[in-house]
């Protein structure tokens, strides 16, 4: 528990930023599972929330057997978040088994296909479900100053990923 | 082009209601004529399917965009495939009027 706790605190101090979206193909089938017969587990054991990028991590390397840079490819990350992103799937899987808890697969910085943008003038987000027709405006109050939400957001924090790779 | 807005109540002083399949009401508005529909959401008590049921009657108003607080992901996928817009507004204090003074701007090109 402790560990934990203070991984998570030193994970708040190391991104400060908000991260980059992630690219996941489709939702899972389930919200997630509920574990049985857990007769020993006194009181209400928390559940994990495993979030909709790492369920897709896991999907590709451990279901579709893709390599790690196949994988970081088709989720649009580099491949050392793609690695930091799986290792966080399975050692939330693993809690789960271990202290038996229900995961909740939900939630995370992601998008689905279509991506989003953001307005700076009124605040919206949009999405763009005609691929093939350019957006000139935004959609609610007309203004062209909007960005990509999905790409601008973040590359400064991929580039020093890298690094701490090397 | 019509416009369906998530409302909490039946009028144009309510608020924007951040629940897409489970909000008070929708209002379908036509940005040509002005005219605009109050229909309650008969979803709105729904255990299950409130999402997908309340798409289809967005889609079967026929409106091209779509403006609420938050999109679940089923919900997300049937209107991609119905190429209707999805606008998401994090603000739970916008009035109905706000917004469709907003849709109602002329374009700044
Ligand atoms: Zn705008």
């Amino acid at each position: 528990m402790f560990t934990i706790f203070v991984l998570n605190i030193c994970s708040l101090f190391m991104s400060p930023r908000p991260s980059r979206l992630r690219k996941i193909s489709n939702p899972p089938v389930i919200s997630g599972f509920r574990p049985y017969g857990n007769k020993n587990i006194k009181g209400k054991v928390e559940a994990v929330f495993l979030h909709f990028e790492e369920y897709e991590a896991l999907r590709l390397c451990d279901y579709e057997m893709l390599n790690h840079h196949q994988a970081s490819v088709l989720m649009n990350v580099s491949r050392p978040t793609l690695t930091r992103i799986y290792a966080r799937a399975r050692q939330k899987i693993a809690e789960a088994l271990v202290k038996g808890s229900q995961i909740s697969i939900e939630g995370g910085k992601i998008y689905f296909d279509s991506e989003w943008f953001l307005c700076s003038s009124c605040g919206c987000y949009f999405n763009n479900p005609e691929k093939q027709v350019e957006i000139k405006e935004c959609p609610l109050c007309k203004s062209t100053s909007f960005s990509v939400y999905a790409e601008n957001n973040n590359n400064e924090e991929e580039e020093e990923e890298e690094e701490e790779e090397e | 082009m019509k416009v369906a807005i998530t409302s909490t109540g039946n009028n144009l002083e309510s608020k924007l209601d951040l629940r897409f399949g489970r909000c008070g009401y929708f209002i379908i508005y036509d940005t040509e004529t002005k005219g605009m529909e109050f229909i309650p959401n008969p979803n709105k008590d729904a255990t299950e399917g409130a999402g997908p049921a309340s798409v289809q009657l967005v889609a079967s108003k026929g409106a091209k965009k779509v403006v609420s607080g938050e999109f679940g992901f089923k919900v997300k996928s049937i209107f991609d495939s119905l190429q209707i817009q999805l606008i998401v507004l994090k603000d739970n204090e916008k009035k109905i009027s706000d917004i469709i003074e907003l849709l109602n701007h002329e374009n700044l090109n």
